[in-house]
């Protein structure tokens, strides 16, 4: 099974969450705490959702500078998987381990509803359960959540495939939940070139349980297992 | 020296002089200040009359309600803490227990709604954790004026993201609440908010101060000259001059909380501690002196000591400070080091102030001086306790005398829509999706359901809330206004299969020195004690705000009810919307069809006025074990209680579905021989409580209606659940007929489109 580091800033409230879902799959999950210098071994490590330091100053802007991102850095250039939900997200983004930002959302709200979404890169470390474009409900959770990027970065993330999760366009009369935030190109979700570091807006541990209405999302968890195996 | 004898404390240099005016100014009134002086046998110091005048607030005190809150039921089998603490706990299976309280946060939201809502959130997530419960879910009651007035929705706006940004950040599910808009919150808007929070019921910590020689310490954020006589401040009536007060208003720090949160659940689960106060309302004074009473001991604490914001602060300033996010410790000498590394490791810092004395005095000295010596037992028992004059209003009987609302201003059918259209009806889907609902990874039923209903991880029952009142109706009747709003939260909790444990309220009133006022207090309590006799629901805490006046007169009475419910497997849980089409669709209960209080005479009508229906507290208790009895054999697969708007709105609401459902169902009943007695409009859109609408599956009709003759509840077949997103009505010659996704826009639209103007509204609030 393998080893998944949770890591936990001051500020972190999906990080228990996170650690259940891994857990729930089989996987032999624990905490590290932001000022840590070491992973522990750790295959796959998640940067779960939250307001590290209260957000202040910019979503994830204080928290790359943890001590622990050093080793999330190398781990990353080590091509071990690093998934970030939301928080997580904007954290990767802000520690250049992801290209793009993400701002306000555009309606200027907290947005927290279920969205439809695509999976657009069924082969990373966290989506290799999922067949190509199946569409998922997850629940979205957050203040800054628009993506963003210069024009030839989104050029790029779109010639090289590397969006992971795509909102659904909002049509007339569409059943499904569209782009909550305004994200460019309707991006959820990318991947760094080498499709080991992954960060996503939604949140896949919300979405891990019958109980909860919503499924779709424990095929983030029960990839890591997969690929574990196969490795 | 000991408790009750004349103790010696000083004024400092530069003081003013303790003088009628200065007594006055601390909302002291003559009675009050001649016991002061009896009671220290001397003149208080500066700083001392600061301390009373806090703890003899209303806020505090409870000076006008104590005598009436001690006639609610507050005990029960699985009372585990009732009223008395930071919050009230109740005993759940496999060793689990519920802590929740409610509180509210009016005034400083009527100045600075974004400030005073967040706060607010803060102050009641603070009164559960340190019971040593984590919080695991939010609710809030919200009351404005009408949107139609630009400050209103400034006002709306404003709290709205208030609530959402604090418990957002902290990273707890706010999973239910009720917004209501009426002319008589004006002025006065009222945020109440809820907090529930779970604990090992061993692992349960109280608030009182004991073994002499132990430190007290202050955890969390410095102390500023923010919120001093906040609690004064919540004592007295709104008026033009109250804009002044806004620097008053404390400032939250959502992200302090998280961490002060995750630091005191680490310190009492590993017993570090004796004692842990939130330093809420009167700040240092009250969360010490109360302390200090309940463990029947006294206190002396340094204020030169407590870590300021800024230099130079007053001993009187520190303790009256509301600064937010702070709390009082007490601890063993000895367990000094580890909670100091606990604190560090969450990046807080806790230092110590003072220490427990075994001579009964409050005692604060400031830069070597005794600045207040007060025999502590008596600083929080001797405030003199009024029972005011009760006498219902004349406007409140004449228009409960009205039998003739006047004619409606559109037809039956144009009714529906029309209440729909209401704020007050229309889906609250505006406001709950500004609040993060789903952290945790535990929410069963979200918000837009009849009550929220979170699991418990490793635990096979789930827990269900809801916080409920219909305020017109206790401005109708106080009494039956009172019996409702405890029913209503009741049946919610059983629509989802829960059982109601237990109830937390936030009484909500105008000036309590004025008959009119006081009687609506007094009789709406009554109620609320009559039917948690009836249910067997204790109440286990709460708040009582009084003062909430305007210029404009007083609020609608207001006794908001926060509940909490009891689902053996949580799996059982019902839904509130129609699930298959298909389904057979069921009433449970009778109607009277009595419109007095009704929403749609108040909206349709356009008057307020009426008898409201009585309050038959048997069927409800009968109705509630239906619904219990039915989601436990898992007969139901939907269930949703009749209220505001009566049954058409019940229908509606459960036809058109969740708000993220793809398409809305549709419905063909008749209803002809359900109430043949009662005109068109009593069916459509009276307000008899004791109801519900349930469905099923076809195979389950018999053993339905067999289990509701069971329960002695009146049962009727209406008709069932269609694919088509139409809902048909037949009541006798009259067929009405709507289209659910016509109805589904309405409902989904009326709030957003009359807030598409905030930002303009922003600038009307500066």
């Amino acid at each position: 099974m393998p080893r998944v580091a949770v890591v936990r800033f001051p500020g972190s409230n999906c990080d228990l969450d996170t650690l259940r879902a891994a857990e729930g799959v089989g996987a032999d999950a624990y905490l590290v705490w932001h000022r840590d210098t070491d992973l522990r071994d750790a295959d796959v490590v998640i940067l779960p959702g939250g307001f590290s330091y209260g957000d202040y100053l910019r979503s994830g802007a204080i928290a790359r500078f943890s001590p622990i991102m050093q080793a999330v850095q190398r781990h990353a250039a080590a091509g071990g998987p690093v998934l970030g939900i939301c928080n997580g997200f904007q954290i990767l983004c802000e520690a250049d381990l992801l290209p793009g930002a993400l701002l306000r959302n555009a309606g200027l709200s907290f947005v927290s509803k279920p969205v439809d979404v695509i999976v657009e890169r069924p082969d990373t470390a966290f989506t290799c359960d999922y067949d190509s474009d199946c569409r998922l409900r997850l629940p979205v959770a957050h203040g800054d959540g628009r993506f963003v990027a210069a024009p030839d970065t989104l050029r790029m993330l779109e010639a090289e495939g590397r969006v992971v999760l795509r909102y659904v366009a909002a049509t007339e009369r569409s059943p499904f939940q569209p782009n909550p935030n305004g994200s460019a190109n309707h991006i959820a979700g990318i991947c760094n070139a080498d499709g080991n570091v992954v960060g996503i807006m939604p949140h896949p541990e919300r979405a891990a349980d019958r109980l909860l209405g919503l499924t779709g999302g424990s095929g983030f968890f029960t990839s890591m297992v997969t690929l574990h195996q196969d490795s | 020296m000991v408790a009750g004898a004349v103790t010696d404390a000083v004024s400092l240099t530069g003081e003013p002089a303790v003088t009628p005016a200065l007594v006055r100014e601390h909302s002291l009134n003559e009675m009050e200040y001649a016991r002061i002086v009896e009671l220290l046998g001397r003149t208080p110091t500066f700083t001392e009359l600061g301390v009373f005048s806090a703890l003899w607030s209303e806020h505090c005190s409870y000076k006008h309600s104590r005598p009436v809150l001690k006639t609610f039921p507050t005990t029960g089998p699985h009372v585990v803490q009732g009223p008395g603490e930071n919050a009230g706990v109740l005993r759940l299976p496999e060793g689990w227990a519920v802590a929740f309280k409610i509180e509210s946060h009016n005034h400083p939201s009527a100045v600075e709604p974004y400030q005073g809502a967040a706060t607010g959130v803060g102050g009641i997530l603070r009164d559960v954790f340190t019971m040593g419960a984590r919080p695991v879910a939010l609710l809030n009651s919200l009351r404005f004026g009408p949107l139609e007035e630009p400050r209103n929705r400034y006002l709306f706006a404003g709290v709205v993201r208030g609530v959402g940004d604090y418990g957002n950040c902290v990273g707890v599910p706010t999973l239910g609440g009720e917004v209501n808009f009426a002319p008589g919150y004006s002025g006065n808007p009222l945020v109440n908010a809820m907090c529930v929070g779970l604990l090992r019921e061993n692992e349960l910590i109280r608030a009182a101060a004991q073994g002499v020689g132990n430190v007290l310490l202050v955890v969390g954020a410095r102390t500023g000259r923010d919120g001093i006589h906040g609690a004064s401040f919540a004592s007295e009536e709104l008026s033009e001059k109250s804009e002044a007060r806004r620097p008053q208003v404390q400032v939250g720090d959502p992200f302090t909380e998280k961490l002060l949160l995750e630091a005191s659940l680490e310190l009492i689960t590993s017993g570090l501690i004796v004692a842990i106060q939130d330093m809420g309302a009167a700040g240092l004074t009250s969360s010490s002196a109360e302390m200090a009473a309940r463990g029947g001991v006294g206190v002396e604490i340094d204020t030169s000591l407590v870590p300021t914001r800024e230099p130079d602060m007053t001993p009187y300033e520190i303790l009256l400070s509301e600064s937010q996010e702070r709390m009082l410790i007490v601890a063993e000498p000895h367990r000094l080091p580890e909670i100091q590394s606990v604190c560090i490791r969450w990046e807080l810092t806790a230092t110590p102030i003072g220490h427990v004395t075994d001579d009964g005095v409050f005692r604060v000295r400031h830069d070597g001086q005794t600045v207040v010596a007060i025999p502590g037992q008596r600083l929080v028992d001797d405030c003199p306790v009024y029972l005011p004059e009760a006498k219902e209003g004349e406007e409140a009987r004449s228009r409960r005398a009205t039998v003739d609302p006047g004619a409606p201003v559109v037809d039956l059918e144009g009714a529906l829509e029309m209440l729909l259209d209401h704020p007050n009806i229309a889906s609250k889907r505006w406001v709950y999706e500004q609040y993060d609902s789903t952290v945790q990874a535990s929410t069963v039923l979200p918000p837009g359901s009849d009550a929220g209903v979170i699991r418990v991880p490793g635990a096979r029952f789930g827990l269900a809330m809801t916080i409920d009142c219909n305020s017109r109706l206790v401005s109708l009747d106080p009494y039956e206004g009172g019996k409702a709003a405890v029913a209503e939260a009741a049946r919610n909790l059983a629509c989802t299969g829960a059982r109601p444990l237990g109830l937390t309220d936030c009484l909500n009133f105008g000036n309590p020195e004025r008959p009119e006022v006081f009687f609506q207090f007094r009789e709406s309590a009554r109620g609320i004690s009559d039917a948690c006799r009836v249910f067997g629901t204790p109440v286990t805490g709460g708040n009582v705000s009084f003062y909430n006046e305007s210029p404009r007169g007083a609020i609608d009475p207001t006794p908001t009810i926060g509940m909490v419910g009891l689902l053996s497997r949580v799996e059982d849980r019902v839904g509130s919307h129609f699930d298959s089409a298909r389904d057979e669709v069921f009433i449970i209960g009778e109607t009277s069809g009595i419109l007095g209080g009704s929403a749609y005479w108040a909206e349709v009508c356009d008057f307020v006025g009426g008898d409201p229906p009585a309050v038959d507290l048997e069927a409800e208790l009968q109705l509630q074990r239906f619904l219990v009895a039915a989601a436990e054999q898992r007969m139901l697969r939907s269930a949703h209680d009749c209220s505001e708007g009566g049954l058409a709105v019940t229908l509606a609401e459960a036809a058109m579905g969740g708000p993220y459902v793809p398409g809305s169902l549709g419905a063909c009943l008749d209803l002809t021989g359900y109430a043949p007695d009662v005109p068109v409009d009593g069916v459509l859109y009276g307000e008899d409580g004791a109801r519900a609408v349930v469905t099923c599956a076809p195979l389950q009709i018999t053993r339905l209606i067999a289990l509701a003759n069971e329960h002695g509840v009146p049962v009727f077949h209406a008709g069932r659940v269609e694919s088509a997103g139409t809902l048909e009505l037949q009541v006798g010659a009259h067929l009405f007929s709507w289209s659910t996704d016509a109805l589904r826009r309405i409902y989904s639209e009326a709030i957003p489109r009359r807030m598409q103007h905030t930002a303009v509204d922003r600038m009307a609030g500066e």
